[in-house]
């Protein structure tokens, strides 16, 4: 059972009483709140829409993996399911048209986590590599049955519906996006709120215990099984929600959303963020969001470049971006982070030059190999040029070596600086 | 922290959004199609025909409206209708007007709903769909709306073409009909049954089943069935990778007679089945390749493949897309306002580049036009596909296919 | 009778060729404890190599060649990438390996593109081999037959005839004796990690002409390899091997005999519904087996890891 002995590369939340710190909570309501008025289109309220849901999901998913230490290859289906009820109900008439559209996604919830219910009877009695193993064939299962049971999934096309149709609240009806956006970001919060303190209880503490040495978690009284459970029909929940908030938004359930793509995805937008603190998900769901809608209107290598992210992520940066924020947190407490400020100038500016030339090389390779015969010209980064001449590549080789080389000549001094930053004053070497 | 998160992402949206600025002097066409992925052969094929034709069709002769010249914007769906809808509301911000997919009815279906919606919530930037290939028969039939124009033949037309060559010939008395498990594989199953039903009574379907998309490695136990059955000809409407699967495996293990199908060239199938597949295979579709219908046929498919030596026009009917589009752009003396621009389509009359007038219909917008069945050859091919030495040569030809054919189709008109 | 013959060696041809992704597969886990969400990606890699070197080179010097590099390839990913990642955990090791699938595919289209590649078995082996009532069995896969059993006699030589073989056993239990008694055990770990990516890559290398050389090959294989060991029992050979031949014979039979759910649950004692169309049950009445018949390996695995975790022939938890 050494698999529930993964070393945590960066520090559990903090135990503490089960209260909310304001300030952040606080904060991101407003935020929440205003960011619709600094992005007033409906594209960017869409995709953070899309951002919503996704950070739900991820919040969800890393109750799993973060707090409960369990891999599970096919988390999809309990949103989806989640997702695909809320559709039926969206569709089932008399019922919705009683029904105002915001507790919606309570139905989800319940179905997601029925569904949990219903696996995690079996699946939590091991962690580990036989969990993750149910856990994909479970997945598997069900987006098979997405097109063999097409009562309930609608087979390829999916099940769709309108959800105008359901008892206007307070006189919104749901027509416009910035109204779905204010539901959703309603559900966010609470949803995020209700997942924090559910890390703060015992229950939430006990994940912890049996993920780090479920042998000693049982000495204590706790049956791991039980603890496990819990978890996972909780995560189920909230996965429900997200499914729910799904359907609101777009209306149409497919197979999509089942499949083990989906569940591999939320793996790998909760391990980006990094899975050893409350808000990694939510940084993962961010950039994940951006990089997939954003960035894929820019290059079509952005499943490329996203790989590569994430492969050098699990190697190097297994806290993921939420681990590499909170490795500041001593310096900071030291009052020494402006130490690391110019040094951090001196290699990360040059290294990000690099990548960008490495990554301008990778275009060029790219649109030389498979663009159209005669179509020599290409664009990057604002700039229109031949791609079957000397220059461009002399100068993307010249950005990436110097940056690179810079960031090698500098790396011992940031290294010196990291040390010196993170030692208390006085306290020699 | 949470705070110079949401500062980053701030950024970011703005770069993004301040990217997207409409041009006055272009119309711009949102190419909405998996560019990135397993689809994304087909995808990129289908958006450099795009480009083709707006280039030459179009704005190598002035453009519309006086000068204004058309520009295809490309989106990558990822073949997911989640993406799709992120990626039309990027379109509709964009200030784009006109949205072409083709590939997959799963994403056609739920981009014709949002649009509908959109279009119902927001009058005043209102979209028109342009479908090229999605040919789930329902898109025209219970799910159509006034936005949505489909140029491909749907698959029940198609399925009238093919059945009219398998009626004629007395040869044929078993057929078999396999298909990928979901909405089309069905309906092409269903079609092909009912229409054998009316036209050969005395035709036994000897086998009538479906496998699961896409996740069929190896189809020998299925070939081998089919061999047991002892058929004359069998029926699929199997694409990618499930065709070739398919139709190699049946002809490796021994079957010789004719396969009747859809989707069995281009993107890289005509080179993969070359030699084997000589003889056997037969495709539906609209567009005459070889031999080149006209002067002007030949030399717009030359100039394509001077500019895009790995391409093939594998989606003929797009040429007519562009073409139709700019005519009815003309008609309306507008292209803002979508409205007038689609009752100029309805009912369209057209001059086909590859020969054979085409109609928009207007009770249900289905293009009827001429639908071929092509054999797979290697013979007096003047266009091959994938540079392989073999392509695709008309055998019948079915004037105006299913002109007369009912539909179920009940629209609103704005 | 003849089609059940005919059935038997398909079955074998699809469990054989199984079996050489899922032997190196288990052997990695049995050595390193690693489940490598990578190694159907190996296996694409083998076909894409050897479809490169077959242009040049022809068929042969693939077979040859494309392993090796594979092999290479492997040891080198084990080395720089998994070892680092081996000091964070198991789960971590996990999500790299499942992290590397994803950016090989990527890497894949991006030098290959997108379409399928045209690589076909070689001219020497494009005829029938024999016929069973007009079924032909083409001489390729009696090909791949012959190969995969050489493969597994070699296997089980090595592993409990050689000296190297027994060090391995050895480091499988003991892996601290062993480094105690001086052998390398990192270099043994390596060693293994690009053996089986090798296998891995023979499998592509042949499988690559039959079931297609493109970027979602990996994809559509990749979960059923990890089915048949959990099926066989993690780190077990022969659980490998019979779990292998048991997946590649349940999803032929369930693909050739249309197996009726109709027939079953009228058998059973239920009578169809008048309306089948409007029933709720109706997907339920229409399933037939080639419907299920590539489901079927995940409800084994679901049922077997529910009832014997340890899988088959395997002799520790999962």
């Amino acid at each position: 059972m050494s698999d529930q002995q993964a070393r945590k590369p960066a520090q559990p939340l903090q135990a503490g009483s089960i209260a909310l710190p304001m300030i952040p909570w606080g904060i991101a309501a407003v935020l929440l709140c205003i960011l619709p008025f600094i992005f007033t289109n409906n594209s960017a309220i869409t995709i953070m829409n899309q951002m919503a849901i996704t950070i739900i999901f991820a919040l969800a998913y890393n109750m799993l993996l973060g707090q409960g230490g369990m891999l599970s290859f096919g988390h999809a289906v309990y949103a989806g399911v989640g997702g695909f009820a809320c559709m039926h109900i969206i569709n089932s008439g008399d019922f919705f048209s009683g029904l105002p559209l915001p507790v919606l996604p309570i139905f989800g919830g319940l179905v997601g986590m029925w569904l949990a219910i219903i696996v995690g009877a079996f699946s939590t009695r091991k962690a580990g590599t036989v969990f993750a193993m149910i856990s994909l064939g479970v997945g598997e299962l069900i987006a098979a049955c997405s097109v063999i049971i097409v009562v309930f999934f609608g087979g390829e096309e999916g099940v769709s519906g309108d959800r105008t149709y359901g008892l206007p609240f307070f006189g919104v009806e749901f027509l416009q996006q910035i109204e779905v956006y204010y539901l959703i970001a309603f559900w966010l919060m609470l949803s995020a709120i209700l997942m924090y303190l559910y890390s703060r209880t015992p229950m939430g503490r006990m994940a912890n215990a049996v993920r780090d040495n479920p042998e000693r978690a049982e000495f204590l009284g706790y049956s791991a099984r039980w603890v496990r459970f819990y978890s996972f029909v909780a995560s189920g929940f909230f996965a429900g929600i997200a499914g729910a908030l799904f359907a609101i938004n777009y209306e149409i359930l497919t197979e999509e959303n089942l499949n083990t793509t989906q569940s591999g995805i939320i793996l790998l937008v909760t391990f980006l963020g990094g899975v050893g603190f409350f808000f990694g998900p939510i940084l993962g769901a961010i950039v994940f969001t951006l990089v997939q809608t954003v960035l894929s209107l820019q290059t079509e290598l952005w499943g490329f470049y996203l790989g590569i992210i994430f492969v050098a992520t699990v190697m190097f940066f297994p806290g993921g971006l939420a681990g590499l924020i909170m490795m500041h947190v001593p310096a900071l407490r030291l009052g020494k982070l402006g130490r690391l400020g110019v040094p951090y100038l001196k290699t990360l500016l040059p290294a990000a030059i690099g990548a960008l030339g490495a990554a301008a090389l990778v275009e060029m390779i790219f649109h030389v190999r498979h663009a159209p015969n005669g179509d020599q010209e290409m664009t990057l980064f604002w700039t229109t040029f031949d791609s079957h001449t000397i220059l461009p590549w002399g100068i993307a080789t010249l950005v990436t070596v110097v940056g690179f080389g810079i960031m090698r000549a500098t790396a011992p001094a940031l290294v010196e600086a990291w040390n010196e930053a993170n030692t208390p004053d006085g306290m020699s070497e | 922290m949470r705070k110079s998160i949401t500062l980053g992402v701030a950024a970011a949206l703005t770069l993004s959004v301040s990217s997207f600025s409409v041009a006055a002097d272009t119309i711009k066409i949102a190419f909405i199609d998996p560019l990135s992925g397993p689809f994304a052969g087909t995808g990129v094929n289908g958006l450099h025909q795009y480009e083709f034709a707006a280039e030459e069709l179009v704005n190598k002769k002035g453009g519309v409206l006086g000068g204004d010249m058309f520009e295809i914007v490309a989106f990558d769906n990822k073949i997911s209708p989640k993406e799709s809808l992120i990626q039309l509301q990027v379109a509709i911000d964009q200030g784009i007007r006109y949205i072409a997919q083709g590939n997959s009815s799963g994403v056609a279906n739920a981009l014709t709903e949002a649009i509908d919606k959109h279009n119902r919530r927001n009058p005043e930037d209102r979209v028109l769909f342009l479908n090229y290939s999605a040919v789930d028969p329902a898109l025209t039939n219970d799910k159509c709306n006034f936005w949505h124009f489909r140029f491909d033949a749907n698959a029940d037309i198609k399925m009238d073409a093919l059945t009219d060559v398998i009626a004629e010939d007395t040869g044929i008395t078993k057929v078999y009909i396999i298909g990928q498990d979901y909405s089309f594989g069905k309906a092409v199953a269903a079609a092909a049954v009912r229409f054998i039903g009316e036209k050969r009574p005395d035709i036994e379907i000897v086998g009538n089943e479906l496998h699961p998309i896409g996740k069929v490695k190896d189809f020998t136990p299925y070939s081998r069935k089919i061999m047991a059955a002892e058929t004359d000809a069998i029926i699929t409407g199997n694409w990618g990778a499930d065709m070739l699967g398919l139709g190699k495996s049946v002809l490796e293990n021994g079957y010789e007679g004719p396969i009747f199908t859809y989707y069995a060239a281009a993107d890289g199938i005509t080179a993969a089945f070359g030699e084997t597949g000589e003889g056997s295979l037969r495709l539906v579709a609209e567009g005459q390749i070889n031999p080149p219908a006209s002067d002007a046929a030949a030399a717009y498919y030359e100039s394509f493949k001077a500019k895009y030596p790995d391409g093939n026009i594998s989606q003929a009917r797009i040429t007519n897309v562009i073409e139709m589009l700019a005519k009815a752009i003309e008609e309306a003396g507008t292209a803002t306002d979508v409205v007038p621009v689609a009752y100029a389509l309805e009912g369209m009359e057209h001059e086909s580049l590859w020969g054979g007038s085409v109609k928009m219909r207007e009770v249900d917008h289905q293009l009827i036009q001429d639908v071929h069945i092509h054999a797979h050859t290697g013979d007096d091919i003047t266009f091959d596909y994938d540079n392989s030495g073999f392509g695709i040569k008309v055998e019948n030809t079915v004037t105006m296919a299913a002109m007369d054919s009912p539909t179920t189709c009940n629209m609103r008109r704005p | 009778m003849d089609l059940i013959l005919v059935n038997l060696i398909d079955g074998l041809v699809t469990g054989l060729l199984l079996f050489m992704l899922s032997a190196g597969l288990t052997l990695i886990f049995s050595m390193m404890g690693v489940l490598n969400f990578a190694h159907a990606s190996f296996y694409m890699l083998g076909a894409y190599f050897a479809f490169q070197i077959s242009m040049a080179l022809g068929f042969w010097m693939g077979l040859l060649l494309a392993p090796l590099i594979v092999g290479v390839l492997g040891a080198g990913v084990e080395r720089y990438g998994l070892r680092r990642v081996h000091q964070y955990g198991h789960v971590p090791e996990l999500i790299f390996t499942f992290g590397l699938a994803l950016l090989i595919e990527e890497l894949v289209q991006f030098i290959w593109g997108k379409n399928q590649m045209p690589y076909e078995a070689p001219e020497i082996l494009q005829f029938t081999a024999f016929a069973i009532a007009g079924n032909s069995i083409p001489a390729y896969k009696i090909f791949m037959i012959f190969i995969s059993v050489i493969i597994f006699i070699g296997l089980l030589w090595v592993l409990t005839r050689t000296r190297v073989g027994m060090i391995i056993q050895a480091a499988l239990t003991y892996p601290k004796t062993v480094e105690a008694l001086g052998h390398n055990v990192p270099l043994i770990f390596m060693g293994v990690f690009g053996v089986g990516t090798a296998l891995a890559g023979v499998a592509g290398v042949i499988a690559g002409p039959v079931l297609g050389t493109f970027p979602g090959m990996a994809f559509v294989l990749g979960s059923i390899v990890f089915v048949t060991i959990v099926i066989g029992g993690l780190g077990s050979l022969w659980g490998a091997l019979v779990a292998s031949l048991l997946i590649g014979w349940m999803t032929t039979f369930a693909k050739s005999y249309n197996l009726r759910m109709e027939d079953l649950l009228t058998w059973l004692g239920f009578t169809k519904p008048e309306n089948i169309w409007d029933s709720a049950w109706r997907d339920l009445w229409t399933i037939t087996s080639p419907q299920i018949a590539d489901i079927l390996p995940y409800i084994l695995m679901v049922l077997i890891l529910i009832f014997r975790p340890y899988g088959l022939f395997g002799k520790r938890d999962a």
